[in-house]
């Protein structure tokens, strides 16, 4: 068992620096290469370049993953280990992410494409506060002591599952091992993380720090891998007690029929969105153009939440258009690593040809290319910010999560109107409205169908309000305390204390 | 008399740096008006330690003000919960950084010994001040149903506002702590007054306040004597809320002068004669060990401490020898010596207090099994005292003692233990020894205690 180092040396306006870690598959506090000794290639995608390979795991790599994590459930963790503990180490591991910030923004700057002064500003900063939250709950995990009858005394627990698996996007590499990691370790599980093939860099550097700041081996194991090979071997392994996927709703599918067919382990799925964002005529236009700019064009536009289709009351239609578009202009693409960049690259090939195809069907469907709708530069997978107006509900771009920094503006009169064609999905993860009027804010917030309302903002998430979907976006909820539940099982304790039977 | 002094760790050449003037808005400043000062003993060797500025009504005033500024402007509503949680985590970590100095500083000032201060007293606050830092960021109130139409109704929980806090002396530090962490976890400023017995923690702690970023004015420390400080501090109409830890007696002080003045919210931790029971299937070794425990700890200086023990009389000739043996184990002494496991009392009034029910014992005719004789060295020393052959009427078996006294009863059953541990108009805390899991469910279901 050998381990491979990464290394890179970043030289740029925004970092400069040297990084160098063990790369593998992680189990057990250990670096190795995967069971059949084959690789993934690590593609940057702002120039399509390999710039690493690193371990491919296997679902034998899974199995031993499992072992490993049950035995450090079963003698290091779990119940063995107070609370006060588990957050101690959660602490840690974000003191050790606000140390190696810049590191962590650069790799993923690096392998996902997203500038890294989003990175550094909102992933990584956004991991560190989700992993104090959740160290702040290790040791609050609460049963109810309740009420029956004298004889009887009646309590609940908190329990861990045990073996967790966790299978987690491309998007936001890091800040989704913080989602992910905080709620499962604060609340004792042991956990099987399987990142994204196309970023693994952030998670491997993170596997470091997990044994850096302490936490017992086998506590967390990192798989890389594919997801019909890692990710079906997680879904339907006998020994993992619930899994927790974050991707697309057609692979949440597939990991919830597996979870069905195997020993029915508890499934939670955060899964795509086309959340709708509505501007009324009563709106702050300068509040709802700067949301809405960064609603679907921020993170490239690769945010389940986005808001990507922008219903805009036909009083503000044309001023709204004009502003929202000039801003869509003058957003900056560019090298991720530069100063004043605010859009890299698409994450890869597969998703630059799909969210072209895309485009390519809005085209051919008949809606108007109102801005953009092309390839940018001819280097890596930047797109152009890409507006469509004079679309039908029924066309693609208005009925597929698309990804990409693609808006689709749609005018519309009558504000139950809205509403219904806002409700008009099968997804339901996010919603905005824009309006001056408060009330009518939160009646409409109210209405929307969707798992995060948002009165005047869009994409704006806290490490302590729960996000998650409606209707085929999702099952369960990720951040808040909500997240706590998704990863304790409940017993029951009755005791009698006095109360006899006769046959 | 906002100047330092430096006091001699003994033993050890190096010194500790005390900051003697009272700290509002993260100064030490001297009393605008008292120039009386306090002065502060070495409870071990009966020395004088140092003196330090004793806050009047005026210097109160001025305290709450900052205070209230700071919970206007800086603090309360202006500060988000991760913030204060970084704040009070940050306050946690420089504890722990200086918790020899805290430790010696605390055993020349209260007497316990440095290794108990530094590993139970100082590791305890430090949790305390993490779990608390945790909730900071986790404080929620409810949305409630009204009709799904016309309205909306939630709460909305916010800080109430300028909190006094008033603590005593018998865990200067942990009291703090108990007191600071949840206060400043929801956004509430504080004007704390330490025990004028043992203030020298709380102002060596105030240097970290500063140190860990707190703006001016959210923690003010003002040493004071209690009828001055403290009793200002509960009738200010400018104070929301008080919380004491204390006597019973001066509760009631801190209640009434609450009501009269402005109904000011009001939290009370209060005495207690904590019943300690031992039933006959308990396990004798372990019985014993805790019950030694329930009364030697802190040299028994401890509002829960275990000080009526009633033991089932199948068991209690084999019970108490085996006690009396454990409390004789215990080595009390000056708290720098490595053997000592207990330090004296914490002045000479408790010293003067706990002989006087030491006597009152002896004189209203219980058995003194161990103790009841003063030592003739410096320093208030109390040994380990076990009165037999009790009677409830006794001011021994009623009265607070708050030293390391305790008295030994019988009962034959199970009702007539409850009986006797509920005869009291305490109830902060009672211990049952069993391995009957009914009866341990039964006892516990029937004492009337907030802790069992």
């Amino acid at each position: 068992m050998s381990t491979t180092t990464f290394t890179y040396q970043f030289e740029s306006q925004t970092f400069t620096g040297n990084v160098s870690f063990p790369t593998g598959v992680f189990i057990d506090g250990k670096f190795s290469a995967g069971s059949k000794g084959t690789t993934i290639d690590v593609i940057n995608p702002s120039t399509g370049k390999v710039v690493t390979s690193i371990a491919e795991g296997t679902p034998d790599d899974v199995n031993r993953a499992v072992k490993a994590a049950k035995r450090a459930f079963d003698e290091s963790w779990g119940l063995k280990v107070p609370g006060s503990q588990r957050g101690k180490l959660l602490n840690k591991l974000a003191d050790l992410f606000e140390q190696h910030s810049d590191e962590l923004a650069a790799l993923e700057a690096l392998d996902n494409g997203k500038t890294f002064n989003w990175a550094k500003a909102a992933d990584v900063a956004a991991s560190i506060g989700v992993l104090r939250y959740y160290a702040g709950w290790a040791d609050k995990i609460h049963g109810q002591v309740i009420e029956t009858h004298e004889d009887n005394l009646a309590y609940t627990r908190h329990e861990p599952f045990g073996v967790v698996g966790q299978i987690i996007p491309w998007n936001f590499p890091v800040m989704m091992v913080s989602w992910k990691l905080g709620p499962a370790l604060a609340t004792g599980n042991t956990v099987i993380l399987k990142p994204s093939e196309f970023t693994p860099l952030s998670a491997l550097r993170v596997c470091s720090l997990i044994n850096e700041a302490g936490f017992p081996p086998g506590v967390v194991n990192v798989v890389v891998g594919y997801g019909n090979t890692v990710g079906q071997a997680i879904s339907e392994h006998l020994g993992i007690d619930k899994v927790a996927f974050t991707g697309s709703t057609l692979v949440g599918r597939k990991i919830m029929e597996a979870a069905a067919k195997s020993n029915l382990k508890n499934v939670t799925l955060e899964l795509g969105g086309k959340s709708p964002n509505i501007v009324l005529n009563d709106a702050d236009l300068d509040l709802a153009i700067n949301w809405s700019v960064h609603g679907i064009f921020w993170n490239h536009g690769q945010t389940c939440c986005a808001g990507s289709r922008i219903y805009v009351q036909s009083g503000i239609y044309d001023e709204f258009l004009r502003r929202f578009t000039e801003k869509a202009k003058s957003l900056k693409l560019g090298d991720p690593f530069a100063k004043d960049s605010y859009q890299g690259p698409q994450v890869s090939q597969i998703q630059f040809d799909r969210i072209m195809g895309l485009v390519d069907a809005g085209k051919k469907e008949g809606a108007t290319v109102h801005l953009g709708g092309e390839r940018h530069g001819n280097e890596g997978y930047w797109i152009q910010p890409t507006i469509f107006t004079d679309t039908k509900p029924d066309m693609r771009i208005v009925q597929e999560e698309i990804f990409g920094p693609v808006a689709v503006v749609i005018k519309f009169e009558d504000e139950e109107d809205a509403l219904r064609q806002a409700n008009d999905t099968l997804y339901g993860l996010a919603a905005a409205v824009f309006t001056t009027n408060l009330t009518k804010g939160i009646q409409f917030a109210h209405k929307l169908q969707a798992g995060t309302a948002w009165v005047n903002c869009v994409n704006s998430l806290q490490p302590n309000v729960p996000f998650g979907g409606y209707k085929q976006s999702g099952v369960g909820r990720e951040l808040g305390e909500y997240a706590l539940q998704n990863y304790s099982n409940i017993k029951s304790v009755h005791v009698n204390l006095g109360q006899v039977i006769q046959f | 008399m906002a100047k330092a002094v430096d006091l001699s760790v003994p033993s050890s050449n190096s010194k500790i740096r005390v900051h003697t003037g009272l700290f509002i808005n993260n100064e030490f400043v001297p009393s605008v008006d008292n120039p009386d000062p306090i002065n502060v003993f070495n409870p071990s060797t009966e020395e004088f330690l140092c003196a330090v500025a004793a806050a009047s009504e005026r210097d109160v005033d001025i305290a709450v003000a900052a205070a209230r500024k700071a919970f206007r402007e800086t603090w309360g509503k202006n500060v988000s919960g991760f913030e204060r949680s970084r704040l009070i985590n940050k306050l946690a970590d420089l504890i722990e950084r200086d918790k020899q100095t805290l430790a010696e500083l605390e055993c020349l000032n209260n007497g316990k010994p440095v290794k108990i201060a530094r590993d139970f007293d100082i590791s305890d606050s430090v949790g305390c001040l993490r779990y608390y830092a945790g909730w900071a960021d986790k404080i929620l109130g409810q949305s409630i149903e009204i009709d799904h139409k016309a309205k909306i109704a939630i709460t909305h929980p916010e800080p109430i506002g300028v909190c006094g806090q008033i603590i005593p002396w018998n865990y200067p530090i942990q009291m703090w702590a108990w007191k600071v962490a949840p206060a400043l976890a929801v956004g509430c400023t504080i004007v704390m007054k330490p025990s004028e017995i043992t203030p020298l923690t709380a102002l060596k702690l105030s240097e970290l306040v500063k140190e860990a970023g707190f703006p001016p004015g959210v923690i003010n420390t003002i040493p004071s004597l209690g009828p001055v400080g403290g009793a200002s501090l509960a009738a200010h109409k400018g104070i929301d809320k008080v919380a004491f830890t204390g006597s019973t007696i001066t509760g009631r002080k801190v209640f009434e002068a609450a009501a009269t003045s402005n109904l000011k919210k009001v939290s009370l931790e209060l005495g207690g004669k904590s019943p300690h029971l031992i039933f006959e299937s308990a396990n004798i070794e372990q019985a014993a060990n805790w019950a030694a425990l329930g009364i030697l700890y802190n040299t028994g200086q401890d509002c829960t401490a275990g000080s009526r023990l009633y033991v089932q009389d199948t068991i209690y000739d084999k019970f108490v020898p085996i006690l009396a043996a454990k409390a004789k184990e215990l080595v009390i002494g000056n708290g720098f010596d490595e053997r000592s496991g207990g330090g004296p009392v914490v002045s000479k009034t408790q010293y003067d207090r706990v002989w006087s029910y030491i006597e009152s014992g002896k004189k209203e005719g219980a058995n003194v099994l161990i103790g009841g004789e003063k030592r003739s060295e410096p320093g208030y020393w109390v040994d380990a005292t076990i009165f037999t052959d009790v009677r409830s009427d006794m001011k021994i078996v009623k009265e607070e003692i708050f030293g390391p006294v305790l008295s030994v009863g019988k009962f034959h059953t199970e009702q007539e233990a409850i009986d006797l541990a509920n005869d009291t108009t305490y109830g902060l805390a009672a211990g049952l020894h069993s391995t009957d899991q009914a009866q341990c469910h039964r006892v516990s279901s029937a004492l009337e205690a907030g802790t069992v």
